[in-house]
Protein backbone atom coordinates (compact mmCIF):
# COMPACT_ATOMS: atom_id res chain seq x y z
CA UNK A 1 0.00 0.00 0.00
CA UNK A 2 1.51 3.28 -1.15
CA UNK A 3 0.92 6.85 0.00
CA UNK A 4 -1.36 7.31 -3.00
CA UNK A 5 -4.27 6.48 -0.71
CA UNK A 6 -3.57 9.72 1.15
CA UNK A 7 -3.91 11.57 -2.13
CA UNK A 8 -7.22 9.83 -2.83
CA UNK A 9 -8.50 10.79 0.61
CA UNK A 10 -7.35 14.35 -0.04
CA UNK A 11 -9.23 14.41 -3.38
CA UNK A 12 -12.40 13.14 -1.73
CA UNK A 13 -12.17 15.72 1.04
CA UNK A 14 -11.56 18.48 -1.50
CA UNK A 15 -14.64 17.45 -3.51
CA UNK A 16 -16.70 17.35 -0.33
CA UNK A 17 -15.64 20.90 0.46
CA UNK A 18 -16.38 22.01 -3.11
CA UNK A 19 -19.89 20.53 -2.96
CA UNK A 20 -20.41 22.31 0.35
CA UNK A 21 -19.38 25.65 -1.14
CA UNK A 22 -21.80 25.14 -4.02
CA UNK A 23 -24.72 23.86 -1.97
CA UNK A 24 -24.72 25.59 1.41
CA UNK A 25 -26.18 29.07 1.89
CA UNK A 26 -24.92 30.10 5.31
CA UNK A 27 -21.84 32.24 4.75
CA UNK A 28 -20.06 30.83 7.81
CA UNK A 29 -20.63 27.26 6.65
CA UNK A 30 -19.38 28.17 3.17
CA UNK A 31 -16.28 29.49 4.87
CA UNK A 32 -15.84 26.24 6.76
CA UNK A 33 -16.10 24.32 3.49
CA UNK A 34 -13.29 26.47 2.09
CA UNK A 35 -11.25 25.56 5.16
CA UNK A 36 -11.91 21.89 4.45
CA UNK A 37 -10.63 22.33 0.88
CA UNK A 38 -7.47 24.03 2.19
CA UNK A 39 -6.95 21.17 4.62
CA UNK A 40 -7.36 18.61 1.87
CA UNK A 41 -4.70 20.39 -0.18
CA UNK A 42 -2.46 20.46 2.90
CA UNK A 43 -2.79 16.70 3.22
CA UNK A 44 -1.76 16.25 -0.39
CA UNK A 45 1.19 18.62 0.11
CA UNK A 46 2.40 16.63 3.09
CA UNK A 47 2.03 13.44 1.10
CA UNK A 48 3.97 14.86 -1.84
CA UNK A 49 6.67 15.95 0.57
CA UNK A 50 6.94 12.39 1.74
CA UNK A 51 6.92 10.94 -1.76
CA UNK A 52 9.65 13.30 -2.94
CA UNK A 53 11.74 12.95 0.20
CA UNK A 54 11.99 16.69 0.73
CA UNK A 55 10.58 19.03 3.35
CA UNK A 56 9.48 21.65 0.82
CA UNK A 57 5.95 20.29 0.71
CA UNK A 58 5.60 20.55 4.48
CA UNK A 59 6.80 24.15 4.34
CA UNK A 60 4.23 24.87 1.64
CA UNK A 61 1.55 23.37 3.89
CA UNK A 62 2.78 25.59 6.71
CA UNK A 63 2.44 28.68 4.53
CA UNK A 64 -1.02 27.57 3.48
CA UNK A 65 -1.96 27.36 7.15
CA UNK A 66 -0.67 30.89 7.79
CA UNK A 67 -2.55 32.28 4.81
CA UNK A 68 -5.68 30.39 5.85
CA UNK A 69 -5.52 31.87 9.34
CA UNK A 70 -5.23 35.40 7.95
CA UNK A 71 -8.02 34.70 5.48
CA UNK A 72 -10.31 33.40 8.20
CA UNK A 73 -9.76 36.49 10.33
CA UNK A 74 -10.59 38.91 7.53
CA UNK A 75 -13.41 36.80 6.11
CA UNK A 76 -15.16 36.39 9.43
CA UNK A 77 -14.84 40.13 10.06
CA UNK A 78 -16.49 40.77 6.68
CA UNK A 79 -19.28 38.29 7.48
CA UNK A 80 -19.82 39.98 10.84
CA UNK A 81 -20.00 43.46 9.34
CA UNK A 82 -22.44 42.25 6.67
CA UNK A 83 -24.50 40.62 9.39
CA UNK A 84 -24.48 43.85 11.38
CA UNK A 85 -25.96 45.86 8.51
CA UNK A 86 -28.27 43.26 6.94
CA UNK A 87 -29.13 41.03 9.92
CA UNK A 88 -28.52 37.94 7.81
CA UNK A 89 -25.63 35.56 7.24
CA UNK A 90 -27.05 33.98 4.11
CA UNK A 91 -25.05 34.37 0.93
CA UNK A 92 -28.29 34.79 -1.04
CA UNK A 93 -29.30 37.91 0.86
CA UNK A 94 -26.18 39.89 0.04
CA UNK A 95 -27.33 40.86 -3.46
CA UNK A 96 -27.10 44.60 -3.14
CA UNK A 97 -25.14 44.90 -6.39
CA UNK A 98 -27.60 42.74 -8.30
CA UNK A 99 -29.92 45.27 -9.88
CA UNK B 1 -3.04 11.60 19.71
CA UNK B 2 0.52 12.83 20.03
CA UNK B 3 1.64 9.54 21.52
CA UNK B 4 0.04 7.79 18.58
CA UNK B 5 1.84 10.15 16.19
CA UNK B 6 5.19 9.64 17.88
CA UNK B 7 4.65 5.90 17.84
CA UNK B 8 3.76 5.96 14.19
CA UNK B 9 6.60 8.22 13.11
CA UNK B 10 9.11 6.07 14.94
CA UNK B 11 7.69 2.88 13.56
CA UNK B 12 10.28 1.16 11.42
CA UNK B 13 9.92 2.58 7.94
CA UNK B 14 9.85 -0.63 5.97
CA UNK B 15 11.62 0.31 2.72
CA UNK B 16 12.50 4.00 2.82
CA UNK B 17 9.13 5.70 3.25
CA UNK B 18 6.36 3.27 2.36
CA UNK B 19 3.49 2.61 4.73
CA UNK B 20 4.02 0.29 7.64
CA UNK B 21 1.25 -1.89 8.95
CA UNK B 22 0.58 0.40 11.89
CA UNK B 23 0.32 3.39 9.60
CA UNK B 24 -2.05 1.51 7.31
CA UNK B 25 -4.27 0.69 10.28
CA UNK B 26 -4.20 4.33 11.39
CA UNK B 27 -5.03 5.47 7.87
CA UNK B 28 -7.97 3.11 7.47
CA UNK B 29 -9.37 4.26 10.81
CA UNK B 30 -8.68 7.99 10.57
CA UNK B 31 -9.31 8.40 6.84
CA UNK B 32 -12.95 7.27 6.85
CA UNK B 33 -13.56 9.25 10.06
CA UNK B 34 -12.13 12.38 8.40
CA UNK B 35 -14.29 11.79 5.33
CA UNK B 36 -17.35 11.25 7.52
CA UNK B 37 -16.55 14.52 9.30
CA UNK B 38 -16.40 16.35 5.99
CA UNK B 39 -19.68 14.86 4.79
CA UNK B 40 -21.29 15.57 8.14
CA UNK B 41 -20.21 19.19 7.91
CA UNK B 42 -21.83 19.58 4.50
CA UNK B 43 -25.00 17.73 5.47
CA UNK B 44 -25.63 19.07 8.99
CA UNK B 45 -28.43 21.65 9.08
CA UNK B 46 -27.19 23.36 12.20
CA UNK B 47 -24.11 25.50 11.63
CA UNK B 48 -22.66 24.66 15.06
CA UNK B 49 -22.90 20.95 14.25
CA UNK B 50 -21.09 21.68 10.99
CA UNK B 51 -18.28 23.35 12.90
CA UNK B 52 -17.96 20.39 15.27
CA UNK B 53 -17.85 17.93 12.37
CA UNK B 54 -15.09 20.03 10.83
CA UNK B 55 -13.17 19.92 14.13
CA UNK B 56 -13.32 16.11 13.94
CA UNK B 57 -11.98 16.16 10.38
CA UNK B 58 -9.15 18.50 11.31
CA UNK B 59 -8.13 16.40 14.30
CA UNK B 60 -7.99 13.30 12.09
CA UNK B 61 -5.91 15.19 9.52
CA UNK B 62 -3.51 16.29 12.26
CA UNK B 63 -3.02 12.70 13.33
CA UNK B 64 -2.49 11.71 9.69
CA UNK B 65 0.22 14.36 9.34
CA UNK B 66 1.97 12.87 12.35
CA UNK B 67 1.70 9.47 10.76
CA UNK B 68 3.27 10.89 7.61
CA UNK B 69 6.55 11.92 9.25
CA UNK B 70 5.35 15.52 9.72
CA UNK B 71 4.87 15.84 13.49
CA UNK B 72 5.43 19.60 13.46
CA UNK B 73 2.61 20.17 10.99
CA UNK B 74 0.43 17.77 12.91
CA UNK B 75 0.76 19.80 16.07
CA UNK B 76 0.36 23.09 14.21
CA UNK B 77 -2.77 21.68 12.60
CA UNK B 78 -4.26 20.76 15.95
CA UNK B 79 -3.21 23.95 17.73
CA UNK B 80 -3.86 26.49 14.99
CA UNK B 81 -6.78 24.94 13.15
CA UNK B 82 -8.83 23.13 15.74
CA UNK B 83 -7.64 25.30 18.59
CA UNK B 84 -7.74 28.80 17.15
CA UNK B 85 -9.49 28.90 13.79
CA UNK B 86 -12.43 26.68 14.69
CA UNK B 87 -12.94 28.45 18.00
CA UNK B 88 -13.04 31.70 16.03
CA UNK B 89 -15.68 30.12 13.81
CA UNK B 90 -17.70 29.09 16.83
CA UNK B 91 -17.45 32.60 18.29
CA UNK B 92 -18.72 34.09 15.06
CA UNK B 93 -21.50 31.53 14.88
CA UNK B 94 -22.61 32.49 18.37
CA UNK B 95 -22.49 36.18 17.41
CA UNK B 96 -24.34 35.69 14.15
CA UNK B 97 -26.94 33.53 15.79
CA UNK B 98 -27.14 29.79 15.92
CA UNK B 99 -30.59 29.61 14.43
CA UNK B 100 -29.61 31.41 11.26
CA UNK B 101 -29.58 28.10 9.41
CA UNK B 102 -29.95 27.66 5.70
CA UNK B 103 -33.06 28.77 3.94
CA UNK B 104 -34.74 26.04 1.94
CA UNK B 105 -35.77 28.40 -0.84
CA UNK B 106 -33.72 27.75 -3.94
CA UNK B 107 -32.80 31.01 -5.59
CA UNK B 108 -31.32 29.25 -8.60
CA UNK B 109 -33.47 26.33 -9.62
CA UNK B 110 -31.70 22.99 -9.45
CA UNK B 111 -28.56 24.53 -8.03
CA UNK B 112 -28.31 21.89 -5.35
CA UNK B 113 -28.56 19.00 -7.81
CA UNK B 114 -26.10 20.59 -10.22
CA UNK B 115 -23.68 21.36 -7.40
CA UNK B 116 -23.72 17.81 -6.10
CA UNK B 117 -23.34 16.49 -9.65
CA UNK B 118 -20.37 18.73 -10.31
CA UNK B 119 -18.73 17.71 -7.03
CA UNK B 120 -19.22 14.00 -7.78
CA UNK B 121 -17.86 14.47 -11.28
CA UNK B 122 -14.82 16.30 -9.94
CA UNK B 123 -14.21 13.58 -7.35
CA UNK B 124 -14.45 10.81 -9.97
CA UNK B 125 -12.14 12.71 -12.31
CA UNK B 126 -9.42 13.40 -9.75
CA UNK B 127 -9.61 9.98 -8.10
CA UNK B 128 -9.43 8.21 -11.47
CA UNK B 129 -6.54 10.36 -12.63
CA UNK B 130 -4.63 9.83 -9.39
CA UNK B 131 -5.36 6.14 -9.36
CA UNK B 132 -4.06 5.73 -12.93
CA UNK B 133 -1.10 8.08 -12.65
CA UNK B 134 0.33 7.22 -9.25
CA UNK B 135 -0.04 3.49 -8.95
CA UNK B 136 3.47 2.30 -8.18
CA UNK B 137 5.02 5.14 -6.30
CA UNK B 138 8.14 4.43 -4.30
CA UNK B 139 8.07 7.17 -1.67
CA UNK B 140 11.45 8.51 -0.72
CA UNK B 141 10.35 9.47 2.80
CA UNK B 142 11.64 12.36 4.85
CA UNK B 143 13.28 10.22 7.55
CA UNK B 144 16.71 11.62 6.65
CA UNK B 145 15.61 15.21 7.14
CA UNK B 146 13.77 14.32 10.34
CA UNK B 147 16.92 12.70 11.71
CA UNK B 148 18.85 15.98 11.44
CA UNK B 149 19.57 17.82 14.70
CA UNK B 150 16.35 19.34 15.99
CA UNK B 151 14.25 16.71 14.31
CA UNK B 152 11.40 17.61 12.01
CA UNK B 153 10.66 21.03 13.53
CA UNK B 154 14.36 21.90 13.46
CA UNK B 155 14.67 21.02 9.79
CA UNK B 156 11.56 23.00 8.91
CA UNK B 157 12.80 26.00 10.88
CA UNK B 158 16.19 25.84 9.19
CA UNK B 159 14.55 25.81 5.75
CA UNK B 160 12.15 28.61 6.75
CA UNK B 161 14.92 30.93 7.85
CA UNK B 162 17.24 30.21 4.93
CA UNK B 163 15.57 29.21 1.68
CA UNK B 164 12.15 30.63 2.45
CA UNK B 165 13.17 33.70 4.41
CA UNK B 166 11.56 36.21 2.04
CA UNK B 167 8.27 34.31 1.90
CA UNK B 168 8.34 34.02 5.68
CA UNK B 169 8.75 37.79 6.05
CA UNK B 170 5.91 38.29 3.59
CA UNK B 171 3.69 36.17 5.82
CA UNK B 172 4.54 38.52 8.68
CA UNK B 173 3.29 41.44 6.56
CA UNK B 174 0.22 39.42 5.64
CA UNK B 175 -0.61 38.69 9.27
CA UNK B 176 -0.26 42.34 10.27
CA UNK B 177 -2.42 43.45 7.37
CA UNK B 178 -5.03 40.84 8.29
CA UNK B 179 -5.05 41.98 11.91
CA UNK B 180 -5.46 45.63 10.95
CA UNK B 181 -8.13 44.69 8.40
CA UNK B 182 -10.10 42.73 10.97
CA UNK B 183 -9.90 45.65 13.38
CA UNK B 184 -11.07 48.10 10.72
CA UNK B 185 -13.92 45.86 9.63
CA UNK B 186 -14.97 44.93 13.12
CA UNK B 187 -14.85 48.41 14.58
CA UNK B 188 -18.22 50.09 14.48
CA UNK B 189 -18.33 53.70 15.51
CA UNK B 190 -21.52 54.98 17.05
CA UNK B 191 -22.95 57.87 15.05
CA UNK B 192 -23.86 59.73 18.26
CA UNK B 193 -22.65 58.62 21.63
CA UNK B 194 -25.35 57.73 24.11
CA UNK B 195 -26.12 60.58 26.54
CA UNK B 196 -24.80 59.83 29.98
CA UNK B 197 -26.62 60.63 33.18
CA UNK B 198 -24.02 63.25 34.03
CA UNK B 199 -24.42 64.89 30.63
CA UNK B 200 -28.20 64.99 31.01
CA UNK B 201 -27.94 66.66 34.42
CA UNK B 202 -25.48 69.25 33.18
CA UNK B 203 -27.65 70.05 30.17
CA UNK B 204 -30.66 70.50 32.43
CA UNK B 205 -28.81 72.82 34.81
CA UNK B 206 -27.49 74.77 31.84
CA UNK B 207 -31.11 75.40 30.92
CA UNK B 208 -31.19 73.48 27.66
CA UNK B 209 -34.42 71.72 28.57
CA UNK B 210 -36.63 74.61 29.66
CA UNK B 211 -36.61 74.19 33.40
CA UNK B 212 -34.26 72.29 35.71
CA UNK B 213 -36.89 70.46 37.73
CA UNK B 214 -39.77 68.31 36.57
CA UNK B 215 -43.19 69.90 36.19
CA UNK B 216 -45.24 70.01 39.39
CA UNK B 217 -48.00 67.48 39.51
CA UNK B 218 -51.57 68.56 40.16
CA UNK B 219 -52.66 68.81 43.73
CA UNK B 220 -49.25 69.16 45.32
CA UNK B 221 -49.62 70.95 48.67
CA UNK B 222 -53.35 71.16 47.96
CA UNK B 223 -56.41 69.79 49.68
CA UNK B 224 -57.58 67.65 46.82
CA UNK B 225 -55.89 65.45 44.29
CA UNK B 226 -58.12 66.36 41.39
CA UNK B 227 -56.44 67.45 38.18
CA UNK B 228 -58.50 70.59 38.42
CA UNK B 229 -56.80 71.57 41.65
CA UNK B 230 -53.66 73.54 40.90
CA UNK B 231 -50.39 72.97 42.71
CA UNK B 232 -49.29 75.60 45.18
CA UNK B 233 -45.82 76.96 45.35
CA UNK B 234 -44.19 77.26 48.79
CA UNK B 235 -45.30 80.87 49.07
CA UNK B 236 -48.90 79.85 48.54
CA UNK B 237 -49.32 81.07 45.02
CA UNK B 238 -50.60 78.83 42.23
CA UNK B 239 -47.96 77.13 40.11
CA UNK B 240 -48.94 78.04 36.58
CA UNK B 241 -47.29 74.96 35.10
CA UNK B 242 -49.63 72.71 37.01
CA UNK B 243 -52.79 74.17 35.54
CA UNK B 244 -54.48 71.89 33.06
CA UNK B 245 -54.88 73.67 29.76
CA UNK B 246 -58.12 71.93 28.91
CA UNK B 247 -59.80 72.71 32.19
CA UNK B 248 -58.55 76.27 32.27
CA UNK B 249 -59.81 76.97 28.78
CA UNK B 250 -63.26 75.58 29.51
CA UNK B 251 -65.83 78.16 30.39
CA UNK B 252 -67.05 77.90 33.94
CA UNK B 253 -70.75 77.70 33.18
CA UNK B 254 -70.31 74.70 30.85
CA UNK B 255 -69.04 72.55 33.72
CA UNK B 256 -71.11 73.98 36.52
CA UNK B 257 -73.83 71.40 36.01
CA UNK B 258 -71.31 68.57 36.23
CA UNK B 259 -69.60 69.91 39.31
CA UNK B 260 -72.58 69.59 41.56
CA UNK B 261 -72.60 65.82 41.41
CA UNK B 262 -68.98 65.26 42.28
CA UNK B 263 -68.02 68.30 44.31
CA UNK B 264 -69.52 67.42 47.67
CA UNK B 265 -70.14 69.83 50.49
CA UNK B 266 -66.62 71.12 50.77
CA UNK B 267 -66.20 71.93 47.14
CA UNK B 268 -65.19 75.47 47.86
CA UNK B 269 -62.43 74.35 50.15
CA UNK B 270 -60.12 74.04 47.19
CA UNK B 271 -56.62 75.21 46.95
CA UNK B 272 -57.77 78.77 46.99
CA UNK B 273 -59.05 78.39 50.52
CA UNK B 274 -55.55 77.61 51.71
CA UNK B 275 -53.99 80.48 49.92
CA UNK B 276 -52.10 82.78 52.21
CA UNK B 277 -51.47 86.41 51.69
CA UNK B 278 -51.32 87.55 48.13
CA UNK B 279 -47.83 87.56 46.63
CA UNK B 280 -46.33 90.97 46.27
CA UNK B 281 -47.55 92.95 43.32
CA UNK B 282 -45.65 92.39 40.18
CA UNK B 283 -44.96 88.72 40.76
CA UNK B 284 -46.52 87.02 37.84
CA UNK B 285 -46.91 83.69 39.54
CA UNK B 286 -50.66 83.51 39.66
CA UNK B 287 -52.69 82.44 36.72
CA UNK B 288 -56.08 83.81 37.52
CA UNK B 289 -59.08 81.80 36.77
Amino acid sequence: MSPTSYLLLSALLFSTGAVGVLVRRNAVVVFMCIELMLNAVNLSLVTFSRINGSLDGQIMAFFVMVVAAAEVVVGLAIILSIFKTRRSASVDDANLLKY
Amino acid sequence: MSALGALLTQAPAVPAGSMSTGEAVAFWILGPVALAGGLGMVIARNAVHSALWLVLTMLCLGALYMAQQAPFLGFVQIIVYTGAVMMLFLFVLMLVGRESSDSVIEVLRGQRIVGIGLGLGFAVLVVAALGRALTEVAPAGVAAQNAAPGGNPGSIGRALYTDYLFAFELTAVLLIVATVGAMVLGYSERARSRPTQRGLVEARIRGEQGRPSPLPGPGVFATANSVATPALLPDGSVAPESLSEIIESTRRDTIDSDMGGVAGPEADLGARALRGPEPPAGSDQEAGR
